[in-house]
């Protein structure tokens, strides 16, 4: 009958409409990155420059790709990167 | 209030016999000089006698006038309804316009049919759409390819379970199942103690799967957990495996369909299912009690999705729990009890309630550790087990006090090292005590429940900091 799709906020409100963002860590240090080629062009030449200038910075960086660009990642491969890495970088470039 | 137009203004609808009758009469007034106007609710050619017929298929207009019959004729002065009349009753009808011949051959009276704008389920709607705001709570619109149960799991809003939805429709409808306003407040909510009004138990009814008349009920839960002896903060924050335990008593549990039979403390019935969870719902998103934030619990229990069911008052001569706490029987209440899991007690051979009370009895001494006295318990007897004690003339105080006094362990196998077991109480406690007992006076709670066939009972071992220290069992009454 609507076709505003509308829920009331079952909270005390307190938080934002918005949904936030994870929180940010406070220091990058002994965090395992994971760098994400979307299977754009050019998107391991980024990353090869990123995983240099971490890797000199002595953080642990593992890659990973997405089968195509064109569809978001599938679940197995998000999961290995949730259980692998504490922070994730993900690479457009073209 | 909007202004009308002045004269005459009828509502009607194609589907209903008498609203057909009288097309010629409808017709006879649109030729009159007294400005008219037609409104029709499903069919904007019908009637085919009056020129200028107003479509009202969104409702609007027959929901802002309150209509709840067709046909319907209003009188309308300075913008204002002064008389309406329903249904067709010719000289009704002729008065009213002041037209002696008005449907002159038509018969003399014909009821109306209900308007279209009170079908079940219509009028929420309707008010959600062009009622004025009643509703206080933040709207969060969805994107448009947002899944709406999937919006309500991410947004945090559930205990782990898919919820429904909480649309202003929805709870238009679950805020009909009270007598309260929305914007009542019924508790301060921990963990964060904020204000929590009926309109937002009412969404997180909504979300629990709830109908309406379940709402006095959650509502009256809400309370309870609110008081202070009840002690939610803390049964929430504990690390031990406490949530409130929901009995529901007096007539509103058979009005309501609630389970007190078989599986009375299983799955399968909604309104069981559906009040103790709201609850749980009410306490996670207004009081901002979460898993691993404020709620510590190491373990847990299954009942902390929802525990909620209804005392079997029925075929018993023993009196409810709500009359024992001092209510009248036909009084319907809520009591919540800060309790675990469910700990089964087998006993098919006792048929002397002396050898059944033993029984129950060696079982109770295990509830947190059999070396440890410092948790309530709520036993749940079911009919098999009450009436080995009934047909021999046990009330439940009777059961009660014979338990207690069974209770009652040489402190010598309570004592911290006894038995090898380092657990238990500190000498210094125990002092020149020949016995201990395992239960504060007034800590162990009995009601009765479950299906008819099955010779076991249960034990809800309670928070091991039960009483005035930590929680008491609390009951509120359920207002309508």
């Amino acid at each position: 009958m609507t076709d505003k799709r509308t829920l009331l906020d079952p909270t005390a409100e307190h938080a934002p409409a918005r949904r936030e963002r994870v929180t940010r860590p406070i220091s990058l240090e002994g965090l395992t990155f994971g760098l994400l080629d979307i299977s754009k062009d050019r998107s391991d030449i980024f990353l090869d420059q990123v995983e240099t200038q971490l890797v000199e910075r002595g953080l642990t960086v593992r890659r990973y790709q997405k089968p195509t660009f064109a569809r978001i990642a599938p679940t197995e491969l998000k999961q290995r990167i949730v259980v692998e890495c504490d922070v994730v970088i993900e690479a457009l470039a073209d | 209030m909007r202004k009308l137009p002045d004269g005459l203004i009828a509502i009607v609808k194609r589907d209903c016999p008498t609203c057909r009758l009288i097309e010629p009469v409808l017709g006879e007034l649109a030729t009159d000089q007294i400005p008219f106007v037609v409104y029709t609710q499903d069919d904007p050619t019908f009637p085919a006698t009056v020129p200028d017929v107003v479509a009202d298929t969104s409702l609007e207009q027959s929901y802002q006038l309150n209509i709840e019959i067709v046909p319907t004729l209003i009188r309308v002065e300075e913008g204002r309804e002064v008389e309406r009349i329903v249904g067709w009753n010719r000289r009704e009808w002729q008065e009213f316009t002041g037209l002696d011949d008005l449907g002159k051959g038509l018969p003399d009276y014909r009821p109306g049919c209900g308007s279209k704008s009170v079908e079940p389920g219509i009028s929420e709607e309707l008010a959600a759409r062009f009622g004025r705001a009643r509703l206080k709570a933040r709207q969060i619109d969805l994107a448009p390819l947002e899944d709406e149960i999937e919006a309500c799991f991410e947004r945090g809003w559930t205990d782990g379970l898919p919820v429904v939805p909480p649309t202003t429709t929805r709870v238009l409808r679950m805020l009909t199942g009270t007598s309260r306003t929305p914007e009542e407040i019924v508790g301060i909510i921990p963990p964060n103690n904020v204000e929590c009004t009926v309109e937002k138990v009412a969404i997180n009814a909504v979300m629990a799967g709830c109908k309406p008349e379940y709402l006095p009920v959650v509502l009256a839960a809400v309370e309870a957990a609110c008081l202070e002896e009840f002690c939610m903060q803390g049964v929430l924050a504990t690390t031990y495996f406490s949530a409130p335990v929901i009995i529901v008593n007096g007539p509103i549990a058979k009005a309501i369909g609630m389970n007190s039979g078989i599986n009375a403390l299983g799955q399968g019935n909604r309104a069981n299912a559906t009040i103790g969870r709201a609850l749980q719902l009410v306490i996670r998103n207004i009081g901002g009690g979460e898993p691993g934030g404020i709620d510590r619990a190491t373990l847990g229990n299954p009942g902390k999705y929802t525990f909620c069911f209804a005392e079997r008052e029925h075929n018993t001569s023993w009196e409810s729990l709500a009359v024992q706490r001092g209510f009248g029987p036909n009084v319907s209440t809520v009591t919540l009890f800060a309790g675990d899991g469910v700990q089964a007690v087998m006993d098919q051979i006792s048929r002397t309630p002396e050898s059944l009370a033993r029984s129950l009895a060696a079982s109770l001494r295990s509830v947190a550790h059999p070396k440890l006295t410092l948790a309530d318990a709520l036993l749940v007897v079911s009919p098999e087990h009450s009436r080995v004690f009934e047909e021999a003339g046990w009330s439940k105080q009777r059961l009660y006090r014979e338990l207690m006094a069974l209770l009652r362990i040489p402190s010598g196998d309570m004592v911290r090292g006894a038995h090898g077991i380092a657990e238990g109480i500190p000498k210094e406690r125990i002092s020149d005590q020949a016995l201990i007992s395992k239960f504060r006076p007034g800590g162990l709670h009995i009601v009765r429940a479950g299906g008819n066939a099955g010779l076991f009972s249960a034990i809800i071992g309670g928070w091991a900091a039960s009483g005035p220290r930590g929680s008491q069992p609390v009951t509120k009454e359920i207002r309508l």
